[in-house]
């Protein structure tokens, strides 16, 4: 008689059980995103009793909702916005925010380059999966030309974003690109950006086979990887290549670390010169009657 | 310390009434004719060591705010027409999530970009249900610069009560005008109720009927999952379930709805033998009394009544309070809004008459007068 033993997984402590199994489809990329967070978590010296999660709208936004901790499942593209004022609130907690291509580039562009450029503590996870999974699969600001999604069903014609170019651009003091081909590069990018005492976003380029995989003719999960891996350019070889080259490729590696200083922090340093006032005496300061 | 007299502009008391109910936490975005609020507050907050931040647009103040509630702080945002506009996405969300948030709305003539430096009260309607979805907020209508200051604590103390959004619908003349204002020595706060801690399943939405429940704040240790969807008593996503999505709507509701006669605040004058009544809230108001009080003196038989808070309408307690008048006159700076909730619950028994003027320019005690005379 074999014994069965059961295993359970090194990161289910993290987990809510109650709301198991999740909704992702069979292959999808988030597994592997969710992964290389606790893994980056865990890696990074971050308490996990320390940490609270923000996100928007869509299929990666629903990562929080199965994390046992703090989190706030926001409108779409406005997570950022919620999470400046959550981390001001109370800037002694760790604040990742998880979000995706359209609720990070579309519907919140303003409010992503806004938050790099203020700096602010936050390390944003943006899974990219180059399609809007969640509502069935229609073109993203991500997609690359010419590919096929519900809504372009003759080709996508625009030039995409490249979202870790535009947190760089916009002030990110930490930015990092990396696929699901790559979780460890991936976790050791969430280590350092959480590490990182400023606005840190780590591209997570993750595969949609129901829907990106199913309309581009990549159509399993497996494929899908290899798809990612014959496409990946480390940044510093991207650097000597002409724009026509680097069309449809996936540019990875660390695009920014770059410390400055922070928004609260900055935020502090004048309440320090204009009171006596701790600004932490204010932390929850709704529950005193005062 | 006793009382303290000041001569105050609106925004200014709306600000000060804002800090004074323990608001450390600001975030808004400029627009005409709110902007002494940010102003003041960006002024204000570091010497207190709150929190100022001016953000991108009026959809992220609203994110900031309901971001920093969840944080465990009192917030506030302050705005005019196209601002609260854009706030209706996340006034919805902070409805269905039931956060306490504080909202200035200096009204100002619309639609769109309409007239920045006047004053309108066409915002009413988008007060009440702005934002999509069956659901019932707190409006409250200062009428003077005093009223900016006690309303708006009022506003922060029924946000907490009732964790729900509560909107300050006063207008560009109430924000610009100057008034003495008394600060009292002591204002009454009502602090937010955090829960207990439980050895079992912690249910954060498992409210009394037509109530609410505490709310803790994040790092609390309660593992909160807050989410704009339907969700259950637990707080988790429950979209499919019909009886789920019913139970919470209801309650969302009906916690505002229940209360509509205990929370009114109304004043009134001149009501035992009046056969016509001037309804009003918010700046016509000031008009209104002083037509009354000439009507009065012409030996007309006219009463007053101003609604300080005017969502959630309370309607029993006008019925009761009209029940012997035979007109109803509403003067509002729009083309009929706050009129159209009057003739339904009054309009059975008394003819309700709208006195509506809009251009951005106060009505008169004449033009009131000469509606109370029209009979």
């Amino acid at each position: 008689m074999v014994e069965v033993t059961e295993h359970s997984h090194r990161f289910m402590k993290y987990l809510r059980p109650e709301r198991l199994p999740h909704l992702f489809c069979p292959g999808c990329g988030n597994g592997v995103v969710m992964n290389t967070i606790f893994n980056g978590l865990e890696m990074s010296g971050k308490s996990f009793d320390n940490l609270n999660m923000v996100s928007g709208i869509g299929c990666s936004s629903r990562i929080p909702g199965y994390v046992k901790c703090d989190s706030l499942h926001t409108t779409h593209g406005r997570a950022l916005a919620f999470a400046t004022g959550l981390k001001i609130s109370n800037p002694h907690r760790d604040v990742i925010v998880v979000t995706g291509d359209g609720d990070a580039s579309a519907i919140g562009g303003n409010h992503l380059i806004h938050a790099a450029r203020r700096n602010i503590d936050l390390t944003v996870i943006c899974i990219n999966n180059d399609i809007y999974g969640m509502t069935g699969g229609q073109i993203s600001p991500t997609s690359p030309k010419g590919s096929f999604a519900t809504t372009a069903p003759y080709g996508a014609t625009d030039k995409p974003f490249n979202i870790a170019q535009i947190a760089r651009a916009s002030g990110a003091s930490y930015v990092a690109k990396y696929t699901t081909a790559q979780p460890l590069q991936l976790s050791m990018a969430i280590k350092d950006g959480l590490n990182n005492k400023g606005f840190s976003l780590i591209e997570a380029v993750s595969q949609c086979p129901t829907y990106y995989g199913r309309k581009n003719k990549i159509r399993t999960p497996v494929e899908m990887i290899k798809w990612f891996e014959e496409n990946t350019i480390p940044i510093e070889q991207a650097e000597s290549m002409s724009e026509e080259e680097l069309e449809g490729k996936i540019v990875t590696g660390v695009y920014v670390n770059n410390p400055r200083t922070e928004f609260v922090e900055a935020l502090d340093k004048i309440i320090k010169q204009q009171s006596d006032i701790n600004p932490d005496d204010n932390i929850k300061k709704a529950y005193m009657s005062d | 310390m006793a009382d303290e007299h000041y001569f105050l502009q609106g925004n200014e008391a709306c600000a000060l009434g804002a800090i004074a109910a323990g608001c450390r936490f600001f975030a808004g975005y400029p627009i005409t004719p709110s902007t002494e609020i940010a102003e003041i507050m960006s002024q204000r907050l570091p010497k207190l060591g709150g929190h100022f931040v001016q953000m991108e647009d009026e959809l992220s103040a609203l994110g900031a705010i309901i971001g920093a509630s969840w944080g465990g702080q009192k917030v506030v945002t302050a705005t005019s027409g196209p601002g609260m506009s854009l706030m209706q996405e996340n006034i919805g969300y902070a409805t269905m999530t039931e956060t306490p948030i504080v909202i200035i709305n200096m009204q100002r003539g619309s639609p769109s970009t309409g007239q920045p430096t006047r004053s309108a009260q066409a915002d009413m309607m988008q007060a009440r249900w702005g934002s999509h979805g069956d659901y019932e907020n707190i409006t409250l209508a200062p009428a003077s610069v005093q009223e900016c200051f006690d309303y708006v604590i009022k506003a922060f103390n029924l946000a907490e009560e009732y964790r729900c959004p509560v909107l300050v619908l006063a207008d560009e003349i109430v924000g610009h005008m100057r008034e003495k204002v008394t600060i009292p020595e002591k204002v009454e706060i009502v602090p937010r109720k955090a829960p207990e801690k439980t050895d079992g399943v912690y249910l954060p939405y498992d409210a009394p009927e037509d109530g609410v429940s505490p709310m803790p704040a994040f790092g609390d240790g309660f593992n909160m999952h807050v989410t704009g969807l339907t969700h259950d008593k637990r707080g988790y996503p429950s979209t499919d379930d019909p009886q789920t999505h019913i139970d919470l709507v209801n309650r969302l509701c009906n916690k505002i709805l229940s209360k509509r006669n205990e929370m009114a605040m109304i004043e009134t004058e001149f009501l035992d033998d009046a056969d016509t009544i001037v309804l009003a809230y918010g700046i016509p108001s000031r008009s209104a009394l002083t037509a009354v009080k000439q009507a009065r003196q012409k030996g007309q038989k006219v009463g007053y009544i101003k609604l300080g808070i005017v969502w959630p309408f309370p309607e029993e307690t006008l019925l009761e309070l009209t029940k012997n008048a035979k007109r109803i006159i509403v003067p509002e700076l729009n083309l009929g809004q706050v009129f159209l909730e009057v003739d339904r619950v009054l309009g059975k028994h008394a003819k309700v008459e709208l006195v509506s003027k809009i251009g951005g320019v106060l009505h008169t005690p004449k033009e009131i007068l000469d509606k109370i005379m029209e009979e």
